[in-house]
């Protein structure tokens, strides 16, 4: 449209205005304004990519630079698969993801149905719930752990002053098994207004007509909810699902500083057990033949995601 | 009075907003604890049960700020005349100051990192974003979906490589490098976000200014740009909330020299051991200008998280 606009334009032109008024031709223009950008990406997304796909190949290890790098073939790989450590560490993975799943999804839609009801004053409590998402995890992660501190802790004290238990018997952090839950309530309270915020947005997006027509013929409010509310936030949770689910996938930050995976390593997630691979044991091959799995299995489980969410839009 | 069918009643209303307004307490409450521990003394943030009154001081921001030392007896007993008001503060636990800490260095860094990168991503951001809403550029839609899946890397997966890459050009643990790393992370949140808010803008303008006579590129500054400015600065904000908040490349790529604070609050210490009101302090005076970003950002919070997925 511009373009054709802007021949006509250039056509009325005399030539050497053309050059005057045009500048730069939209091609050039484009070319310039897009460049740097494909530049970047390139360099600091697909480059590192590549590369990291090559080392996985090999037996390189960033400490030892005068060795000579042997071309290993799949071996990382067999290695990796058959390493039992990293199924356990997949398994910390799972647990983590479902449970944070599970509970932001229902409390978050939970909290977006209640601030739809439009009480007064939900945009203010709306701002306050929605701030923890928006602090840096590995800050936010330091302070539970003084939180979580078995004697001065607060939520030792107000866990303690709620069920009667004695706060100094139990550890969040500490314990094997409270430990995975230490982040999963900390991962929950930060992000569970991310979900609230979709979902709120989805509710929104219903047009109040399709309720007017349900009550007309006499729909019970608890059947509207099902066949309307539901199905038409569905995309939303979904779409909400996705992005938590990736970004729990990935989490790094948060754990680091509450558990640093441990105690033992019952909250050793992948990143970390990944970072310990790369920075710690300095298995730079290997780690890169680790890091190659986890892209593939993000990409592909989100990918197949994707086809179901978008099913269920097209419904 | 009018009451549509789908209007809640009163009753639904307070019970809403009595269940909301308690979740949101819950959820302030670690939040007012931080800050709280800030302005305790360290004894009162150890204490238990733990302390909702107590009397407030600075004695946690100055230990942030400074290196302090043990004092000798004999030093302690030795008097002294017109001591600055912090040194009293510390000369009462016994301690001395021995210099500055490494805090408002690290504090600077985030800054500078931050805010670098957020200009570079921002103008890059723009200009690819105009691009791709108003020229025809080859294989737009694949375009748009790689620079989008560059943000579903683990940070660690491209760490090892952009290690190995900033070692060689000698960018490890320098400010440019840094700038570069999170600009380029940070350019596709950009470039998807404030496509979508060029593309809201009728095409019809840019043709009037065409026709009177402006170039392509006076036509893109002069009527776009103004007209995206709201949304332009949003994500600005969120470029620059991503930045300040980043950890796993911080912590992996730097050391000392352009180290940002969320590697290092954590690293606190006192004289003896984690010393939590300093902490807390140090977490305060991180966390306060994203909270105060949030609340101006409210509008357009909910698409700048989701990249524009979800347009409220």
């Amino acid at each position: 449209m511009p373009n054709s606009l802007k021949d006509r334009a250039a056509r009325v032109t005399p030539a050497a205005m053309i050059n005057q008024v045009k500048g730069l031709s939209d091609r050039a223009i484009a070319w310039v304004f897009l460049g740097p950008t494909i530049i970047i990406l390139l360099a600091i997304n697909i480059f590192p990519l590549i590369w990291t796909i090559y080392l996985s190949f090999t037996n390189y290890r960033v400490n030892r630079p005068n060795k000579d790098v042997e071309f290993i073939g799949l071996r990382n790989y067999e290695r990796i698969l058959s390493d039992t450590d990293i199924w356990i560490t997949m398994q910390a993975t799972a647990h983590f993801l479902i449970w944070t799943i599970v509970l932001q999804v229902l409390i978050g839609f939970t909290l977006a149905y209640l601030i739809n009801k439009k009480f007064k004053g939900n945009d203010l409590w709306t701002t306050i719930i929605v701030l923890p998402m928006m602090l840096s995890p590995a800050v936010v992660g330091n302070f539970w752990t003084f939180l979580y501190q078995p004697q001065i802790g607060l939520f030792n004290y107000v866990v303690g002053f709620i069920t009667g238990a004695d706060p100094s018997t139990f550890s969040m952090i500490g314990d094997v098994p409270l430990a995975p839950w230490a982040i999963i309530i900390v991962d929950t309270w930060m992000w569970t207004p991310f979900v609230m915020l979709i979902c709120l947005a989805g509710l929104r997006s219903i047009p109040d007509s399709i309720y007017e027509a349900a009550e007309c013929d006499c729909a019970s409010k608890w059947r509207q909810f099902w066949t309307i509310t539901i199905p038409m936030v569905l995309p939303f949770l979904m779409l909400a699902v996705l992005f938590r689910g990736i970004e729990n996938f990935k989490m790094f930050d948060l754990v680091v500083q509450l558990t640093g995976g441990g105690p033992g390593s019952i909250t050793e997630l992948t990143s970390i057990n990944l970072k310990r691979e790369a920075f710690e044991k300095w298995r730079t091959g290997y780690a890169s033949a680790y890091a190659v799995i986890l892209f593939v299995t993000i990409f592909g489980l989100a990918s197949i995601y994707v086809k179901a969410l978008n099913k269920v839009k097209d419904r | 009075m009018s009451a549509s069918i789908t209007e809640p009643s009163t009753r639904q209303k307070w019970s809403a907003g009595i269940l909301v307004v308690t979740y949101a307490i819950i959820t302030l409450l670690p939040l007012v604890w931080i800050i709280a521990t800030g302005f305790k003394s360290s004894s009162d943030s150890i204490a238990y049960p733990p302390k909702v009154v107590f009397q407030p001081t600075v004695e946690g921001y100055v230990n942030l700020f400074t290196t302090q030392t043990r004092l000798s007896s004999d030093a302690i007993a030795e008097p002294r005349e017109n001591l600055p008001w912090y040194e009293q503060i510390v000369r009462e636990k016994g301690n001395t100051i021995v210099g500055a800490s490494r805090f408002s260095e690290r504090f600077f860094n985030s800054v500078i990192i931050g805010f670098g990168s957020t200009f570079f991503a921002i103008v890059l951001g723009t200009t690819a974003a105009y691009a791709f809403s108003r020229f025809r550029v080859p294989l737009k839609d694949d375009l748009l979906f790689f620079i989008l899946s560059t943000r579903m890397m683990p940070p660690i997966a491209v760490a090892i490589p952009i290690f190995l890459m900033f070692r060689q050009l000698g960018l490890n643990d320098t400010h440019a490098g840094m700038i570069l790393l999170y600009t380029a992370v940070n350019l596709s949140l950009a470039v998807w976000l404030i496509n979508g808010f060029i593309d809201e803008i009728p095409i019809e303008y840019e043709e009037a200014a065409l026709i009177d006579g402006y170039t392509r590129f006076q036509a893109f500054y002069k009527v776009v740009l103004p007209q995206a400015a709201t949304g332009i600065a949003s994500t600005a904000i969120f470029c620059l909330i991503f930045a300040w908040n980043e950890y796993a490349f911080a912590v992996l790529l730097t050391s000392g020299n352009a180290q940002t604070a969320p590697p290092f609050i954590p690293t606190i210490i006192g004289v003896a051991g984690q010393d939590w009101p300093a902490v807390a302090a140090g977490a305060t005076l991180f966390l306060l200008p994203v909270m105060i970003f949030t609340i101006f950002l409210r509008k357009h919070l909910l698409r700048g998280i989701t990249f524009g997925a979800v347009r409220k």
